[in-house]
């Protein structure tokens, strides 16, 4: 396993969910784990929300001070150089959505080349809007490696409607996922599916991660 | 059907406005409705459309004005500060008989509040928000799949009664995410006759304008732009009732409070208690019909809202306070609780 994972994608592809998930994966394998939450872009759906989960998995948790505040500003916590400095933990990175958001990475970028010990993932939904076809996917890619300048390694292929997916929606959106990959030549390194969808999609989709949804606090989950 | 697929509430907005024809967009950021911006930013272009940040909420507003005056489908989106600064501009579209589609994705207030859901707007909305005699049509979705029928409504009704329609969500209809069809086969239009789009030397200028030399002559327009406001309301109110039909207590909600009352109400029916629901779809005109006949067999009526208490005053006003009219709310950013509405709930049928 590689000792710093990057989680990037176009918006609202579900980076922030696939990164807590994973991060907590890595904790239970034993891995000392810290996640890194440089998301400029979105005020809500923090990784923040998990904190508490990432704590008692002994995963630490490293974000800016204004994440799930009122202060709408693209803030990054100072403790993000951490990252190079402390070259026996691992990270899990949740970069914030499109280009835009990949321009925080950037200031890494040098460091974890330089390392190369990282991977750096393209999270995909091909369900999503402007990244539904090739093109628009290829699109997205481009401008978010022009932004942060870290190539691609890989892609993460979560491909869901939300609460409507059944399995049939991933195996269907597979073979798009696929032609993605083959165009951008990354190999599709995990399907990430619903925790209650894995029995039914064993043996058909290859290198499955099962995710289980985060609670979200702007939908009132918290009182 | 095309498949489904999955978007949040404001790009849902946005590709319903390009889908039912919309090809010019005027925007500023302001969380929580950035993405509206955003996205047609991105899209615009790519159909041929214009997307343009102007320098501020007003100018946005101004821009919305010449180009509905030109006969185009033409929308702008913002969050309850930036509507307070565009409201000058829906009184002179007002004024002007101008159709738009505009987007209020509303925040937490007064003044610059939070960035977390509200409805405390429902007053700046439902009467108007800027000076003078005159109402918005003013449309309160409830889902994301409603977000991209409500646009393509809003779009149709703005046009047919040649006024402004308001889009009114919050922050949570705006971020959250959805499975959505975008099945927008053909959507309405209507000649615009009015529209200033150059004579050709072959008939009289169109003015548009809201200027009277003469205050006989502004009554008329008065008179006439409020009986076109009672055709809307006898033709176009929209509701949703859920399980209305043997409620002694009726709650009435619209959009994210209202999903989370249909919890509490099942939530109450498996208790035993007789509880439903009055969804207003549209807040102008206001479902007084529906709720006026639930007066005559519910004892109470409880308003959960996202404000102080707004709403809850055209519910008693639709009833003609005939029951008594309690409120269920949170504001601040915060979102009522289904056991909070529950317990509002069980309190009412113990009186």
């Amino acid at each position: 396993m590689k000792r710093v994972i990057l989680f990037a994608g176009h918006y609202g592809s579900g980076k922030t969910n696939i990164a807590v998930n994973y991060a907590v994966n890595m904790a239970k394998q034993g891995v000392d784990t810290a996640f890194l939450d440089i998301d400029i872009v979105n005020p809500y759906y923090r990784a923040k929300d998990s904190e508490e989960l990432l704590n008692t998995y002994g995963v630490e948790f490293i974000s800016s001070e204004y994440a799930n505040s009122n202060v709408d500003v693209p803030a990054l916590p100072n403790e993000m150089y951490a990252v190079m400095d402390r070259p026996q933990k691992s990270y899990v990175l949740d970069v914030g959505g499109d280009d835009r958001g990949a321009l925080a990475l950037g200031r890494l970028t040098p460091g974890i080349l330089e390392e190369n010990n990282y991977e750096m993932l393209l999270v995909y939904n091909a369900c999503r809007p402007l990244t539904g076809d090739v093109e628009g996917a290829l699109e997205v890619a481009a401008e978010i490696y022009a932004a942060c300048r870290l190539p691609f390694t890989g892609i993460v292929n979560n491909s869901n409607i939300g609460k409507e997916t059944t399995a049939q929606t991933v195996i269907a959106n597979y073979e798009k996922a696929k032609a993605v990959a083959a165009a951008l030549n990354l190999p599709i390194v995990m399907n990430t599916v619903r925790v209650d969808l894995l029995p039914q999609l064993e043996g058909k989709i290859p290198n499955l991660f099962p995710l289980t949804l985060q609670n979200k606090r702007l939908y009132g989950t918290q009182s | 059907m095309s498949e489904k697929v999955l978007m949040k509430g404001n790009e849902a907005i946005a590709e319903a406005a390009i889908l039912c024809g919309c090809r010019h967009y005027y925007g500023y950021p302001i969380t929580p409705q950035t993405e509206v911006a955003a996205y047609m930013a991105k899209r615009m272009p790519k159909v041929g459309g214009v997307f343009l940040q102007a320098e501020s909420e007003i100018a946005a507003v101004n821009m919305v004005i010449g180009t509905s005056a030109a006969g185009c489908r033409v929308m702008t989106s913002s969050s309850s500060p930036g509507i307070s600064l565009k409201s000058e501009g829906l009184s002179y579209m007002a004024g002007c008989d101008l159709p738009a589609l505009i987007v209020n994705v509303q925040r937490g207030g007064p003044g610059l509040g939070g960035i977390q859901p509200s409805q405390s707007d429902y007053f700046q909305a439902t009467r108007g928000g800027g000076h003078g005699d005159y109402h918005m049509i003013v449309l309160a979705p409830a889902s994301i799949q409603e977000m991209v029928d409500m646009t393509v409504k809003g779009f149709a009704l703005a046009d047919k009664y040649r006024m402004p329609c308001m889009l009114l969500a919050d922050g949570t209809m705006g971020q959250m995410m959805e499975p959505v069809s975008l099945d927008i086969t053909a959507p309405e239009t209507v000649e615009k006759p009015w529209a200033v789009t150059g004579t050709g030397c072959k008939r009289p200028h169109n003015v548009v304008n809201s200027l009277s030399l003469n205050s006989e002559e502004l009554e008329v327009w008065n008179f006439e732009r409020f009986k076109r406001y009672e055709t809307l309301a006898e033709n176009e109110t929209m509701y949703e009732e859920y399980c209305m039909d043997d409620a002694e207590i009726c709650v009435v909600a619209f959009g994210i409070a209202a999903r989370v009352s249909k919890n509490a109400i099942d939530a109450a029916r498996a208790q035993g208690v007789k509880v439903g629901m009055v969804r207003p779809i549209t807040l102008y005109p206001f479902p007084k019909a529906p709720l006026l006949k639930a007066a005559e067999h519910c004892k109470s009526f409880i308003s959960v809202e996202l404000s102080m208490g707004q709403m809850i005053e055209d519910v008693e006003l639709a009833i003609r306070c005939k029951r008594p009219v309690t409120l269920c709310n949170r504001v601040g950013g915060l979102i009522p609780t289904p056991e909070q509405v529950l317990a509002s709930i069980l309190k009412a049928n113990e009186m």
